[in-house]
């Protein structure tokens, strides 16, 4: 039921063992304190998480689909740019 | 196996648990009824889930007087295989859902009370019943926050949401004085610190239901709690629909497993 008064909320879950908050979805909701509240049952049910993040997905500015090519190609032909090409000495271990 | 209706002892201490064991199934059952009736997505899920916890608490409750009673009674037995005059839940919990106003209100005064009793009976001098209550106290505690939100948001909602919302308090007021009275055979369990007597909760109950309507632009009425008799096993004819529908299956095929 998308409308002004069920707006759209994404919602991000910290895992218990987790250090960030992740996305997990969206919902609709009146409000913050009734997007919480459906955030907890729609996605801690099975113990996922110890804190809820919801946010108006209408704050999220995205990039825009029609621009990938512009945006994301010229980063696949720049190998260099992963740190694959150093010698790790011997001491250092596993890194 | 036997398969007819049972009898229940009439132990207090039986009765005293059934009794609430009663409440949380049938409002559970009537919770549940709201599957794939949801008014949102989003409450579909939340109702589910509050229902799952009243049949859990049911459950415990249910395995605990079958200890107590030790007449060869289990919880199935005490759920399905028990005639309307033995149930001993509140009138309010088997009322029909009504409309989605209708069924959040009962639930905010139900659970306005029942986070006030599980929290006192996290004192109790019955351990298992403390410890079942600890658990308990938070599943509550989180079905008041979402029902009393709820009532809320009708309240101060629309035109529309406000007639629903008020309409359905004034419908089930006079069931909800029920859960606040003394039954005369908990006397000794309440002098013996197992039970508590619910009319000490009656002034707190008021309060936090008061603000909440206030603030939800709600007028309490002013009728007396007239609706009782569930405790002793008269119930209303919603009741007989219910227990159809809930035992339907042990009835028709008694001891079946699945």
């Amino acid at each position: 039921m998308a409308s002004p008064r069920f707006p759209l909320w994404e919602v991000f879950i910290r895992s218990r063992t987790g250090l960030a908050h992740r996305h997990v979805g969206s919902l609709h909701a009146v409000d913050v304190a009734s997007a919480l509240e459906a955030a907890r049952d729609l996605f801690t049910r099975r113990n996922e998480g110890v804190s809820i993040w919801v946010v108006p997905s209408a704050s999220i500015t995205a990039s825009d689909p029609a621009e990938k090519s512009m945006m994301f190609d010229p980063a696949s032909d720049k190998i260099y740019r992963h740190p694959t090409f150093y010698e790790v000495p011997e001491d250092v271990g596993h890194m | 196996m036997t398969t007819g209706s049972i009898t229940l002892s009439d132990d207090p201490l039986v009765r005293f648990i059934l009794r609430r064991a009663d409440d949380a199934l049938v409002l559970g059952h009537r919770l549940s009824e709201w599957c794939g009736h949801a008014p949102l997505l989003e409450e579909e899920m939340a109702l589910a889930n509050i229902a799952l916890d009243h049949l859990g608490q049911a459950r415990a409750l249910y395995s605990y007087a079958a200890e107590v009673e030790a007449a060869g009674h289990d919880e199935d037995a005490y759920a399905y295989r028990r005639d309307p005059v033995d149930y001993l839940n509140l009138l309010l919990v088997e009322r029909p859902n009504g409309d989605f106003a209708h069924t959040i209100v009962r639930l905010w005064l139900y659970s306005a009370f029942m986070s006030l009793w599980w929290q006192a009976m996290t004192a109790s001098k019955d351990a298992q019943l403390a410890a079942l209550a600890a658990r308990a106290v938070k599943e509550v505690a989180y079905h008041l926050r979402h029902a009393s939100n709820w009532v809320v948001r009708l309240g101060d909602g629309t035109p529309e949401s406000l007639r629903r919302a008020q309409t359905a308090l004034d419908l089930l007021w006079p069931y909800a004085g029920e859960m606040l009275t003394s039954q005369p055979d908990e006397a000794a369990l309440t002098a013996n610190g197992i039970a508590i007597d619910p009319e000490t909760l009656r002034q707190p109950w008021l309060q936090r239901i008061t603000s909440d309507a206030a603030q939800a632009a709600l007028r309490l009425p002013s009728a007396p709690f007239s609706q009782q008799g569930g405790r002793r096993g008269n119930h209303s004819e919603a009741m007989g629909h219910l227990l159809a529908e809930l035992q339907y299956m042990q009835r028709a095929y008694p001891g079946a497993q699945w």
